[in-house]
C-alpha cells in the first residue's frame, strides 16, 4: 500500500531532525521527490521550501527525477575501476539500452554512479534496491538486468555472504575478509560487562582511564578521545548527545562494515559507556545511506540491548537512561566530517559548520555531543573492561593499543587486518601478501600515497597516521588515472560552499587532464603544487584542507615518474586544438574543414 | 558603545577589540582592511568565500569567524595571505562567467573592486565558461547565476515576512546555486528586488528597470580602491548594523 | 618619456580580431601624445597604418579581442610567432569578453538563432553562409593566452587611453606593468 507524504511525515513525528527518514522513505517508494511533494512538506514540517529543495538535492540517493523501479548505484572508487569497474558498466548500459546517469524510458531501470560503498575487497560492487552485489562480472550483470527487465525480485540471484552477513535481516552478498583477528575486535564479548565496570568506576572515572588509555580516535584525525569526552562532560548543558559515526566514505576503507556486522554489540555498549561518562540518555547512530541494509539488523541488535536492560530506560537497574536511535545517512562522503554529520543528523544539508565552537561543546541541536569512530566506541568498551595499562601495553609509546586496517588493491589477501600500530608498511605488504607493491595509498586519498622508499615507514599516529584505508597499487597500475579518479571523487564530493575546495579541485582537476593528454610541461607541475597548497591552506574543512593530497604526495614522492609524464624544454603548451575547435560549425554549417591558408602560411 | 578590552596585534599593530568581536570587525574599527565578500554587516559570517583568510598561531582560518582573544597575533598583509585572497578572487572569476563590460553591477562591484585592488589582469587560472542560467521570470528580480559566487548574504539576508526563507541554494559542488522561493508572494515585490540588490555583492541579482543609474567616474570603486574607505582615518559615521529585514 | 632619437626605434604591431576595434579607438585616445610616440616606436602591422602582414620582427604586440574563427587564431599566430612582448589589450583579448557570452550554447542553435529564425531582411534566404573563402568559426571564443603564450595584459573595455600610455611608456623604458594606476585600471 502506498502511503501519502502526509502519512509517512507523521510516521516521523513530523520532525525536521528526521527529514532525511522522511526523504528515504518517498525516494523509496516513488523513486523520486517531487516538487509537489515538497511543497507539501513545507506545509508538514514548516520547513521552508527552499530549504527542502536544498537538502533533497544535497545528497545523492535522493532525486527530482525518476531513478527507475530498480536502481543500480555502481561503485566507481580506484579498486572498482582496477577489478575490471569499467567492463561491467559496458554490461549495464548494454542489456538495459541506457547510460550511466540515466533511467530507462519505462522507468524500469536507473543506472547510476556513485563514491566508495566500502566493499574495495570485492570490487566490482554496486547495490541494487538495498540488496548488494559484489564481485561482479559482465556475465552476472545481463541475468541481474534481464531480472530487473523482468520485475522479479532480485534476492534469488544472490550468492550467500559470510558471518552475519548471511543473517536474513542483512541477506548481503558480502564477505567479511577478515584476515587477522587481535585482542580487541572479533572475539568474545559478553554484552554489558564493559558497562558494569564502568558503573563501578563511576563517570569520572570512566573518562579518566580512557584518558589514560591514550586512545585516538579512529576515523583518521586522531582526537585524543578522553580529552574530547572530558570537554563535553565539561560543557555546560541540560542535554548532550553521543553520535556514532558509521559514514566512512574515504574510499579504500570499509572496516567499520565488518565491525558493525560482527561485532555491533561492542560499538553500541562503547556508546552507552560514553553516554554513562558524560551524563547523556540520547545516542544516535549515523549509519551511511551506502550501509542501509544493515539497519535492520543493528535496529534488531539495540532491541536486544534494550530486552538486556543494556539499553533504554534504568539500564542494568540503575537511574541512568540511554536510548540510541539509528540515523540513516543518504550518500555524501562530506557527512564524515562531523559536523557536516550533524547537520545532516539534523535534518539540513551535510555542510560543515563554522568552528570554533566545536561539536562538544556546541554539536547535536547545539548541545554538547561527542562524535566518536565505531572502532573508537569498541576501543573504549574494552579499555573500560581490561583497564587503560593493558590498551597502553599494545602499540607504541605515542599511538597505544590496535587498530583496523582496511586492505585492498594488488595483494592476495585483501580484507581486514587487526594489528598493533607501529607495524611497517613493508611488514603489512608481506602480511596481506603483496608482492609487487609499488604505490600505496595510506589514509586513503585524503592520507598519503608513498612509494617503496617509505614502505619502511611506521603505521602509527607518530608517523603514518590514519583512519585504516590501505590501498596497494603494483607497477601495471598507471599513477595518472589513479590520481584522476582520486581527484574526481573530491570534485563529486566537495559541497561547494567555500571557493577554494569547490573551485580549486576542479582547476586541478583539469591540470591533472592537460598532463594525462601529454600537454604538460614542467610549469604544471609547479602551478599544481601552488594551486593546491593554496587549497590546503585556505578550505574551510577537512575534505578540502586534504583534497588536493593525491596530486602533492604523489609530485613529493613519485616526482620521477610524473616528471617524466610533462615536457621540459617548454614552458607553454597550448590547449587549443583547431580540428576539435571547427569539427561541429563545419558540420553545422555543411562545409569542409578547409584550412588551406593556416597549412600555406605556417 | 562599550571600551575595546582585548588586545590584539594585526601584523605590526597593536590594537584593542571587544570581547565577542570577528578579527574582521576589530580590524575594521581600527582601520585596518581585511578582504571579505560573504561577510555582511550583522549577518551570521559563513566563511564561504575565505577572502579573509589570515594567519592566526600558524594556522589559517577565515577571520570573519574567528572570535578575538587577548594577546592574538593575526598575519594580515604577508606575501603569502596575499597571494592565497588573489588566488580566491580569480578562481571565483574563472569559475563563473563576469563579463564585467556588460554588467549591471560594474564599478560597485565588490569583487571587481577586490580584483582592481589586488590587481588581476588575467586569472592564472583557465576560464570555465561553465553554462549557467540567467532567470529573469520576476517581475522585478533578476537572477543572473553566471555571476553568482554562492556567498549566500541573500540566503541569510533576505526573508519574508513570516520569517521565511526566500533565498535558497541547491545541489553541491560546482553545481551549487541559488534559488527563490517563487511561491512566496515577497518573491514578487519590489522591495524584495530592491533588498536582493542591495545585499549581493556582485551582480548575480539585479532588480529590474534601474539599472545603470550612475555615471562612470562617480561609481563606488571607480577612483578609490576597495578598502581605502576603512584605511583612511575618517572615523566612519554611525557603523550602520543592518538586520534582518 | 622624453624623446630619444638616439635610441632604435622599437616595432610595434597591432591588430583587432574578435573585438570592436573599441580598443584601438582607445590606443588613437592618447592624443597629441602620438606625436611623442612615435618618435619612439615605428609601427607594422596595424589598422593605424594599414599594413596588412607583419613583415619585419617586431618588439610589442597589442592584440584587441579573442579568437572567434580559424581567421582570428591564424593572426594570433603569426603575432606570436613575430613579436618579442605579446599584450592582451582589453577585456576581449583577455576573458573572450562580450563575444565569448556566446560559449556554452550549441553550434546548432546559434546558427538557426542568427541566420534562420531571424526576420532580418538582408538575411532573406535563411542559409547558413558556408562558402569556403570564410573563416570557420570555433566552438567557443577563445581567451588570447589559451591559444598562444601571452606576455602582458592590459585590461578595460576598452582599456582607458591614459593605461595604455602608462604601459607604452613602461614598455619604452624597460619597466614591469605591475601595480598600474588604479584610476586607469578597470573592467569595463
Amino acid at each position: 500500500m502506498k502511503k501519502s507524504v502526509s502519512e509517512i511525515a507523521q510516521m516521523h513525528q513530523n520532525k525536521q531532525t528526521q527529514l532525511l527518514a522522511i526523504l528515504h522513505d518517498i525516494q523509496e517508494q516513488e523513486r523520486f521527490i517531487s516538487d509537489e511533494v515538497l511543497h507539501i512538506l513545507s506545509d508538514e514540517l514548516d520547513v521552508p521550501l527552499v530549504e527542502l529543495e536544498g537538502v533533497r538535492s544535497f545528497y545523492h540517493f535522493f532525486s527530482s527525477q525518476h531513478r527507475g523501479r530498480y536502481t543500480v548505484y555502481m561503485n566507481t572508487s580506484a579498486t572498482s575501476e582496477m577489478s575490471g569497474a569499467f567492463e561491467v558498466m559496458q554490461a549495464f548500459e548494454k542489456h538495459s539500452g541506457i547510460e550511466f546517469g540515466q533511467t530507462t524510458s519505462d522507468f524500469k531501470i536507473g543506472l547510476y554512479k556513485t563514491s566508495c560503498i566500502g566493499l574495495c575487497d570485492q570490487e566490482p560492487a554496486a547495490i541494487i534496491n538495498n540488496l548488494v552485489f559484489t564481485q561482479l562480472t559482465a556475465s552476472r550483470v545481463k541475468e541481474i538486468v534481464e531480472a530487473m527487465k523482468a520485475g522479479k525480485d532480485l534476492k534469488v540471484l544472490l550468492r550467500q555472504g559470510e558471518g552475519q552477513n548471511k543473517n536474513p535481516l542483512i541477506g548481503a552478498e558480502i564477505f567479511n575478509n577478515i584476515r587477522q583477528k587481535g585482542p580487541l575486535f572479533f572475539n568474545e564479548f559478553e554484552p554489558g560487562s564493559a558497562l558494569k565496570k564502568a558503573m563501578d568506576l563511576g563517570s569520572l572515572d570512566v573518562i579518566e582511564s580512557i584518558k589514560k588509555s591514550n586512545l585516538r580516535g579512529r576515523g583518521g584525525a586522531g582526537f585524543p578521545t578522553g580529552q574530547k569526552w572530558g570537554f563535553c562532560r565539561a560543557a555546560d548543558a541540560n542535554r548532550r548527545y553521543v553520535i556514532c559515526n558509521i559514514d566512512e566514505g574515504e574510499p579504500g576503507t570499509f572496516k567499520d562494515r565488518v565491525l558493525l556486522t560482527e561485532n555491533p554489540y561492542l560499538v553500541f555498549e562503547g556508546m552507552v559507556v560514553a553516554g554513562y561518562a558524560i551524563e547523556s540518555k540520547r545516542g544516535i547512530v549515523y549509519l551511511r545511506g551506502e550501509y542501509a541494509y544493515l539497519k535492520n539488523y543493528l535496529e534488531e541488535v539495540l532491541n536486544q540491548m534494550r530486552q538486556g536492560h543494556l539499553l533504554g530506560k534504568k539500564i542494568l537497574g540503575t537511574r541512568f537512561s540511554f536510548d540510541i536511535q539509528i540515523k540513516l545517512g543518504a550518500g555524501a562522503y562530506i557527512c564524515g566530517e562531523e559536523s557536516a554529520l550533524i547537520e545532516s543528523a539534523e535534518g539540513k544539508r551535510g555542510q560543515p559548520r563554522n568552528r570554533p565552537p566545536f561539536p562538544v561543546v556546541s554539536g547535536y541541536l547545539n548541545k554538547p555531543t561527542v562524535v566518536n569512530n565505531p572502532e573508537t566506541f569498541g576501543c573504549a568498551a574494552k579499555i573500560v573492561l581490561n583497564g587503560p595499562e593493558w590498551f597502553r601495553k599494545m602499540g607504541t609509546a605515542a599511538s597505544s593499543g590496535v587498530k583496523l586496517f582496511s586492505v585492498a588493491g594488488d595483494c592476495d589477501r585483501p580484507g581486514i587486518y587487526e594489528l598493533e600500530w607501529g607495524m611497517s608498511v613493508a611488514d603489512l605488504l608481506k602480511l596481506c601478501g603483496a608482492k609487487d607493491a609499488y604505490a600505496v595509498q595510506v589514509g586513503g586519498p585524503s592520507g598519503v600515497l608513498i612509494s617503496e622508499r617509505q614502505f619502511a615507514r611506521k603505521l602509527a599516529y607518530e608517523d603514518l597516521g590514519t583512519g585504516g584505508a590501505i590501498t596497494i597499487f603494483n607497477k601495471t597500475r598507471d599513477l595518472l588515472s589513479i590520481l584522476h579518479n582520486h581527484m574526481e571523487f573530491f570534485n563529486n564530493e566537495t559541497c561547494g560552499f567555500c571557493v577554494p575546495c569547490r573551485a580549486g579541485n576542479a582547476i586541478l582537476l583539469k591540470k591533472l587532464e592537460k598532463i594525462m593528454i601529454g600537454n604538460g610541461t614542467s610549469n604544471d607541475l609547479s602551478e599544481i603544487k601552488a594551486w593546491g597548497q593554496t587549497v590546503k591552506l585556505a578550505s574551510r574543512c577537512g575534505l578540502g584542507q586534504t583534497s588536493p593530497n593525491p596530486l602533492l604526495t604523489a609530485l613529493q614522492n613519485f616526482s620521477d615518474e610524473i616528471a617524466s609524464k610533462v615536457r621540459h624544454d617548454i614552458d607553454y603548451i597550448s590547449q587549443f586544438n583547431m580540428d576539435f575547435a571547427i569539427e561541429e560549425s563545419v558540420k553545422v554549417a555543411g562545409r569542409s574543414p578547409n584550412l588551406r591558408v593556416e597549412e600555406v602560411e605556417d | 558603545m562599550e571600551q575595546g578590552t582585548i588586545k590584539i596585534t594585526i601584523d605590526d599593530k597593536e590594537i584593542w577589540a571587544k570581547d565577542g568581536q570577528s578579527v574582521v570587525e576589530a580590524a575594521r574599527e581600527n582601520h585596518i582592511f581585511i578582504p571579505t565578500l560573504c561577510d555582511y554587516k550583522s549577518l551570521k559570517p559563513a566563511g564561504t568565500c575565505r577572502l579573509c583568510t589570515v594567519k592566526i598561531g600558524g594556522r589559517f582560518v577565515s577571520a570573519c569567524t574567528t572570535t578575538v582573544s587577548n594577546g592574538m597575533k593575526v598575519e594580515n598583509e604577508s606575501s603569502e595571505i596575499k597571494d592565497i585572497r588573489k588566488s580566491l578572487i580569480e578562481m571565483l572569476f574563472v569559475e563563473g562567467n563576469h563579463m564585467c563590460p556588460s554588467c549591471e553591477k560594474s564599478g560597485n562591484c565588490d569583487l571587481q573592486a577586490l580584483a582592481y585592488r589586488y590587481q588581476m589582469t588575467a586569472p592564472r587560472f583557465p576560464f570555465s565558461f561553465t553554462n549557467r542560467r540567467l532567470d529573469a521570470s520576476l517581475p522585478h528580480l533578476i537572477l543572473e547565476h553566471n555571476r553568482c559566487i554562492q556567498c549566500l548574504r541573500c540566503v541569510r539576508g533576505v526573508r519574508a515576512k513570516d520569517g521565511r526563507d526566500l533565498f535558497g541554494f541547491v545541489d553541491r559542488g560546482a553545481k551549487i546555486h541559488i534559488t527563490v522561493d517563487k511561491t512566496v508572494e515577497e518573491a514578487f515585490s519590489e522591495k524584495t528586488a530592491a533588498a536582493a540588490m542591495a545585499i549581493c555583492p556582485v551582480g548575480a541579482l539585479i532588480q529590474k528597470g534601474g539599472a545603470y543609474q550612475t555615471p562612470i567616474g562617480d561609481r563606488k570603486y571607480d577612483l578609490h580602491p576597495i578598502g581605502s574607505e576603512i584605511e583612511s582615518n575618517i572615523e566612519q559615521s554611525g557603523g550602520s548594523h543592518d538586520t534582518k529585514s | 618619456m622624453t624623446p630619444n632619437p638616439e635610441k632604435k626605434k622599437l616595432v610595434v604591431a597591432t591588430t583587432s580580431l574578435a573585438g570592436c576595434f573599441g580598443c584601438h579607438m582607445s590606443f588613437l585616445d592618447i592624443d597629441e601624445r602620438i606625436l611623442q610616440l612615435i618618435t619612439h616606436v615605428e609601427f607594422n602591422r596595424s589598422p593605424i597604418d594599414d599594413i596588412k602582414h607583419i613583415n619585419k620582427p617586431c618588439d610589442v604586440g597589442f592584440v584587441e579581442g579573442g579568437c572567434c574563427n580559424t581567421e582570428n587564431v591564424h593572426t594570433l599566430r603569426e603575432f606570436r610567432k613575430n613579436c618579442k612582448i605579446l599584450v592582451s589589450l582589453g577585456q576581449c583579448a583577455i576573458t573572450g569578453g562580450l563575444p565569448a557570452m556566446r560559449n556554452g550554447i550549441p553550434m546548432s542553435d546559434l546558427f538557426s538563432e542568427v541566420y534562420q529564425n531571424t526576420n532580418n531582411p538582408t538575411l532573406g534566404n535563411h542559409l547558413i553562409p558556408n562558402d569556403e573563402e570564410i573563416p570557420i568559426i570555433l566552438d567557443r571564443v577563445y581567451p588570447c593566452h589559451e591559444i598562444v603564450k601571452v606576455d602582458a595584459f592590459l585590461p578595460g573595455c576598452p582599456p582607458n587611453a591614459d593605461l595604455i600610455w602608462e604601459a607604452l611608456v613602461r614598455i619604452i623604458e624597460g619597466k614591469s606593468l605591475d601595480d598600474l594606476t588604479y584610476q586607469y585600471f578597470k573592467y569595463d
